[in-house]
């Protein structure tokens, strides 16, 4: 039986592939870590290094009305073909988070294709953003075209990539 | 005597093989003598085989040795005439048709017999034609359509006589008695000439049915040989089954992607090879009532599934042939174990994909937990979760809540980071969901309860509880 220190593939681990996106529209450090399942779908949710999830910050609100007319939160698909989802580009905003120190973030899409949900849970309980990120803290799940599945992350960092923009970003000592 | 001769030995064990009754045969070796349809057919009991449902059918051969017999199971309806040369051409019905004249009081001194068929016979001669051409070909003898016997005249000439016979009337063209022969089960099988040959079928306002034996006859001299065996499926055997896979590299179906084969093997296809050859079949349609993931064991009594095979050259099989079919699957791969091999009809698949909506399964799962657990930890209630659809799917799938319940759950501690869990759980639960919490999107999952990560290492499914194929006795 196998010992709880060596452990076992994590679902990421085992159905999912990270990529990376840094300093989204020039804002130092605010990465976004996009989680794409072998069958294209994709999760995106906040890199350990966004700074949303440094120094102890606390989330004071979090707001998917993201313009006048357009809510993350009115999306809605159905069937199969996930007919009526809003469809997105890389840099559709899909939420901004604002913590209790005021600071503002916007978190982006990252990659085209048809919003199919966000996740109404961190809504209610913000802190589950901050403990899981990178599983119930999830932002969005998008589907990007069939035809654009594998183009879709070609502007993406893999994660060795992404390691090494962290290293650079210690040795410059940038505050985040 | 019977007219056969030894050049028609291989066209009568193929006709036989594929169930066709002796006046058919006699039809399609092109046997013209009134008498050889007129004579009685026995079919005796086989005292060897204490089955009471197997009856086999012994045809003299006269001058040549031996007999050639054919096994006949409970179906015995010839699948070309569709039992119009057999019972309906003995003494009993003749008697019958004459009872009902006599009734009427009609009189006469001489009939004549005319006979309407429906036009789905013309679609089942024409694929038997098909059928025996080929074997005639391959012993290149000469044999054209005209010269087969029509069904028609092979009825009229066992049954005309003994009509006259009882009636005492000769027979000759003054009074005509008419039988009308009607198959509602088979009416279909000429639908699929309506795409290939659209312009022979025309709606016209007196008949009932665009399917005229007129039109149909029409159709069957227009279509290619090839379009016509590609499209029949009068013919066509379905035989259920359940199965248990004991490997955790296995997909049900074939696994391709991009015309590329990601994985070798499927539960499908080991299962099918077997029987597309004994039953000499052209291809198959594979169901089940649900379905398991590649990783996931199937134990217990197997899960329900039916194997359609299309075009079987041949068709009958006793029970004993049958076990034999499912002892050669069985002996073929120890990745998956057949059990119930039973031919049944078409209209049985429905009963099969029940089990899918509405029937509870059984699980056992190997869980991970990342906090340290003793087996007070291990305590369950009754449980109903909410499933969003899993991400996994979600790609194939609609996007929605599924209210779920778990009937019941048990475990089996193994060690601080380890248990066994036992659920039994609604049809449609997605058990790897339920246990790591697919992003929060199962709630309540077990993650929650047990207030640890949790991941699932193994799944296995114990039971599928769908009392359905019967179980055959070994």
């Amino acid at each position: 039986m196998e010992d709880s220190e060596k452990k076992a593939p994590s679902v990421i681990d085992r159905y999912f592939t990270r990529w990376y996106k840094t300093d989204l529209k020039g804002k130092a450090c605010e990465d976004h870590c996009i989680l794409q399942h072998s069958n294209r779908i994709c999760v995106i949710t906040l890199a350990e290094s966004h700074p949303i999830l440094q120094n102890g910050r606390k989330i004071k609100n979090i707001n998917y009305q993201i313009s006048d007319g357009c809510s993350r939160l009115k999306n809605k698909v159905s069937g199969k073909s996930k007919r009526g989802g809003q469809f997105l580009t890389e840099f559709a905003p899909l939420c901004r988070i604002t913590c209790t120190d005021e600071q503002e973030y916007t978190i982006f899409s990252c990659i085209r294709g048809r919003l199919l949900e966000v996740n109404e849970a961190i809504l209610n309980k913000p802190d589950l953003l901050l403990e899981k990120p990178s599983t119930e803290g999830y932002i969005a799940v998008i589907l990007p075209k069939f035809e654009e599945s594998k183009s879709v992350t070609e502007g993406l960092l893999t994660r060795e990539r992404y390691e090494e923009v962290l290293t650079k970003r210690n040795q410059q000592e940038e505050p985040c | 005597m019977l007219s056969f001769k030894e050049k028609d030995r291989p066209i009568v064990r193929k006709l036989l093989c594929a169930g066709c009754c002796v006046r058919c045969v006699l039809r399609f070796c092109c046997v013209g003598t009134c008498s050889a349809y007129r004579r009685s057919y026995e079919v005796s009991h086989d005292p060897e085989n204490h089955l009471p449902t197997n009856k086999r059918l012994r045809i003299d051969e006269g001058s040549t040795e031996g007999s050639v017999t054919a096994a006949q199971t409970d179906s015995d309806i010839c699948p070309v005439c569709l039992g119009v040369l057999q019972d309906f051409c003995e003494p009993t019905f003749a008697k019958q048709v004459s009872d009902a004249v006599k009734n009427q009081q009609y009189e006469f001194d001489s009939l004549v017999l005319t006979v309407s068929l429906p036009a789905q016979l013309s679609v089942r001669e024409h694929s038997c034609w098909l059928h025996v051409k080929k074997e005639i070909r391959e012993k290149s003898m000469c044999l054209g359509k005209e010269d087969v016997i029509q069904v028609k005249d092979a009825f009229k000439w066992a049954v005309q006589g003994k009509i006259g016979q009882e009636l005492g009337a000769a027979v000759l063209s003054s009074c005509e008695v008419s039988v009308g022969f009607m198959h509602p089960e088979t009416e279909e099988d000429c639908h699929f000439l309506a795409n290939t040959c659209p312009d022979c079928f025309k709606p016209t306002k007196n008949k009932a049915s665009i399917f005229t034996r007129m039109a149909v006859v029409k159709a069957l001299e227009k279509i290619s040989e090839e379009k016509f065996s590609r499209s029949v499926f009068s013919i066509s055997e379905t035989s259920y089954c359940r199965y248990n896979k004991f490997s955790r590299e296995l997909p049900q179906t074939p696994w391709v992607i991009d015309g590329e084969r990601r994985m070798d093997g499927s539960v499908e296809e080991l299962i099918a090879a077997p029987l597309l050859s004994s039953f000499r079949a052209d291809g198959f349609n594979f169901s089940s009532s649900g379905r398991e993931d590649v990783d996931v064991r199937t134990l217990g009594n197997g899960r329900p599934f039916a194997v359609e095979l299309l075009n079987p050259h041949r068709a009958k099989f006793n029970r004993t042939e049958i076990k034999q079919l499912q002892e050669t699957i069985n002996q073929s791969s120890d990745k998956i174990r057949v059990r119930d091999l039973q031919i049944v009809t078409r209209e049985a698949t429905s009963r099969m994909k029940e089990g899918e909506e509405e029937k509870t399964k059984t699980y056992s799962a190997l869980i991970w937990t990342q906090k340290a657990i003793d087996s007070t930890d291990l305590e369950f209630l009754d449980l109903k979760i909410a499933q969003k659809t899993p991400l996994r799917v979600l790609h194939r799938r609609p996007l929605a809540v599924r209210p779920r319940l778990i009937h019941s759950m048990s475990s089996i501690y193994l060690d601080r980071h380890h248990f066994t869990l036992k659920l039994c759980t609604q049809a449609g639960t997605y058990i790897k969901e339920f246990v790591h919490g697919d992003f929060g999107r199962t709630k309540p999952n077990l993650c929650d309860l047990m207030k640890t990560n949790a991941d699932i290492l193994e799944l296995d499914v114990e039971s599928v509880d769908i009392d359905w194929p019967p179980a055959i006795p070994d």
